[in-house]
């Protein structure tokens, strides 16, 4: 049995002149201890569909149909009191900004020591040794004296392994890792990296990573889903997804990362922007982008299919190409 | 920690010193004491022996400079108008300033931040929309206004309780209370929530609207997603963050009540300073209006010390100035 199970979940916004579809029926699996990158530009629901992983979405928004499993039991459906002892427990959140994401006010390690007593039940004694020991496991030097330290007395890449240590703390088998390193240093997003990838192998835990960074990406996980306006263009394992992407939008996307050395090739780009949420299209969403765009393109919207390693939603692969 | 607390201090005696100028101007510019003080059918002989006693044909700058140094030590002089030391008439009043002050403070933060909270916790609750026009209402009407019609309604229609002075006080000998007999409580709740009741509308709204600031931040959103519980989100990872600033706003309003007790104590015929200050006002009597002026900024002064002082215990970014970020 699979880890997480996305199927067919639809996230809508209402507003004022009707609803929004943010994700609009998406369905992914994700096995234990398994990294599956979630790509795609900003808009295309990636951040969304991590927080609906959580039950995080901000209200208005909602789930309005689809099931989110884990372990094959629902969990979009829970009353908050359940959902909230899923959070932490059994799926951790990492968030972008590690310079945001700790209270001010409060030790690193009493939030550490909070978390943990919330979850596995510790006495505040013992909850203090396992946090200097996580402290220590994500790298941070002299762990004792620095678990009585405010989060503005920690550098960027600190906080992010404090972070980091805050999210496994309670030992999740799932993190939702949403850009995770794109408020750091490049030099840093590496370590960064290396330590989640390091950490979650350790501990069997699955990694849902959005983010827009291919590199990212590239350097950490096991298969890769690609999203465009709310809906998987393409999903496959890692290798065969960067290296020979089906889907044009993917190869568009891969074409346009800007490789060192080549300094006179002019950089790739996708020509005009994703569609906006309203008035959607009939057809596939990126057919007005789309340089090998044929006619039903416009009008039939592809279903995903077996290509690959995975699955890819478009007219060129399959019987209707 | 100590450096900042000898510049604070530093910076307190300036303010302070401008305050006592600001109150010496006063004697030069409200007219001239020596008619109100000497019966109307003095002569010049005793106007001219009067000045002199006075010494006010001395140098101004003499003058200015024998104010301060007596000021510094709490003389202010003898009022005109009881012909007693300035300084004991202050020490008479100000327990009943302090008391009404004290009682109305803790009425408004005891009120304005549970309520504050509620209705930033609940913001589209009936309750809460309720307390926001209420509250609205608490800002915008005066306080004398609301005074009166709490007089109206609680010593005139109900008589429930007395429309002015302290009631029955105990003199401690250093202090008069009127905490600890029955008439001297009654006494105190009319003037005490009339003096509350802006602050405390003022509280609540503030903390309402930090504390919905603070809910939207990241930090809040990540200890969710680490399944905190509510209670413990709100009233600690999110409490402690809004109050930091309300904290401030409230060392600030501490002294506008001491000041504006004012209205307060004039509604009430409340014995305290501020009543003493619009006797003096109507009399003239500059001393009592130097040494009122120069009291209250002085504690206000002593207040906003005390709340910078408490800011860095509270705020640990600006405690640990000395530590800098350190690793990758």
């Amino acid at each position: 049995m699979s880890l997480l199970e996305l199927d067919n979940i639809v996230v809508e916004f209402p507003t004022r002149r009707g609803p929004l579809e943010a994700v609009k029926g998406l369905s992914l699996d994700l096995d234990e201890g398994e990294i599956l990158g979630l790509v795609g530009e900003s808009g295309a629901g990636k951040s969304i569909t991590g927080a609906a992983i959580t039950g995080l979405i901000e209200p208005p928004g909602l789930i309005r149909s689809g099931e989110v499993r884990l372990r094959g039991a629902r969990i979009d459906n829970l009353p908050p009191e359940k959902m909230r002892r899923i959070r932490g427990k059994e799926i951790g959140a990492i968030f972008q900004d590690p310079l945001t994401s700790l209270n001010p006010v409060y030790t690193v390690g009493e939030q550490l020591i909070d978390t943990m007593r919330v979850h596995l039940g510790f006495d505040h004694k013992a909850a203090r040794q396992r946090a200097i020991d996580w402290l220590a496991e994500v790298g941070i030097p002299a762990p004792e004296a620095r678990l009585d330290q405010y989060p503005h007395q920690f550098s960027g890449g600190m906080r992010q392994r404090v972070v980091i240590a805050l999210a496994l703390c309670a030992e999740p088998k799932l993190i939702i890792a949403d850009e995770p390193t794109t408020a750091l240093d490049v030099s840093v997003q590496a370590q960064i990296l290396a330590l989640l990838k390091r950490l979650c192998r350790e501990n069997g835990t699955a990694v849902v990573l959005v983010t827009h960074d291919m590199g990212v990406i590239a350097e950490t996980a096991d298969r890769v889903a690609v999203m465009y306006a709310g809906r998987l263009v393409e999903i496959g394992d890692v290798k065969q997804v960067i290296e020979e992407p089906l889907h044009p939008y993917t190869r568009g996307l891969m074409a346009s990362i800007p490789q060192i050395g080549n300094r006179d090739r002019r950089l790739t780009q996708i020509e005009g922007a994703m569609p906006g949420l309203r008035n959607p299209a009939p057809g596939c969403a990126f057919a007005p982008r789309c340089p090998r765009a044929m006619e039903h393109c416009h009008s039939l919207r592809p279903a995903p299919q077996d290509a690959g390693t995975g699955q890819v939603a478009c007219h060129l692969y399959g019987e209707t190409a | 920690m100590f450096a900042f607390l000898i510049r604070r201090i530093i910076q307190a005696a300036l303010v302070m010193l401008v305050v006592a100028s600001i109150a010496f101007l006063m004697f030069r510019f409200l007219g001239d004491p020596i008619s109100n003080l000497l019966p109307e059918d003095a002569t010049v002989q005793d106007r001219a022996e009067m000045r002199e006693k006075m010494g006010l044909n001395d140098p101004v700058l003499v003058q200015y400079g024998r104010f301060i140094v007596d000021a510094a030590q709490g003389d202010f002089g003898q009022s005109y108008r009881n012909n007693r030391p300035v300084s004991d008439l202050l020490a008479e009043r100000f327990p009943a300033t302090a008391e009404l002050v004290l009682v109305a403070a803790s009425l408004a933060l005891a009120l304005g931040i549970p309520l504050g909270i509620y209705t930033a916790l609940n913001p589209r609750g009936w309750l809460s929309q309720g307390l926001q026009v209420v509250s609205l209402l608490g800002i915008s009407v005066p306080t004398f206004v609301t005074g009166i019609l709490l007089i109206l309604v609680f010593s005139v229609t109900l008589g429930w309780l007395p429309s002015f002075g302290r009631g029955t006080v105990v003199d401690l000998g250093w202090w008069t209370t009127g905490f600890l007999t029955t008439s001297g409580l009654k006494a105190l709740i009319l003037p005490a929530i009339m003096l509350a009741l802006f602050q405390m509308t003022l509280i609540m709204r503030l903390v309402r609207a930090e504390m919905l600031e603070v809910l939207r931040a990241d930090y809040i959103k990540f200890a969710k997603a680490r399944g905190i519980p509510n209670r413990m989100l709100h009233f600690k990872y999110a409490l402690k963050n809004t109050l930091i600033p309300v904290m401030t706003i409230f060392g600030l309003q501490l002294g506008g009540l001491i000041a504006f007790a004012i209205i307060t104590e004039t509604v009430f015929q409340w014995p305290g300073m501020g009543f003493l200050f619009i006797q003096a006002v109507n009399f003239t009597d500059v001393p009592v209006m130097a040494a009122y002026l120069v009291l209250v900024s002085f504690i206000f002064v002593v207040i906003n010390t005390l709340v910078d002082l408490l800011y860095n215990v509270a705020d640990p970014r600006l405690r640990a100035e000395r530590t800098p970020a350190r690793g990758v």
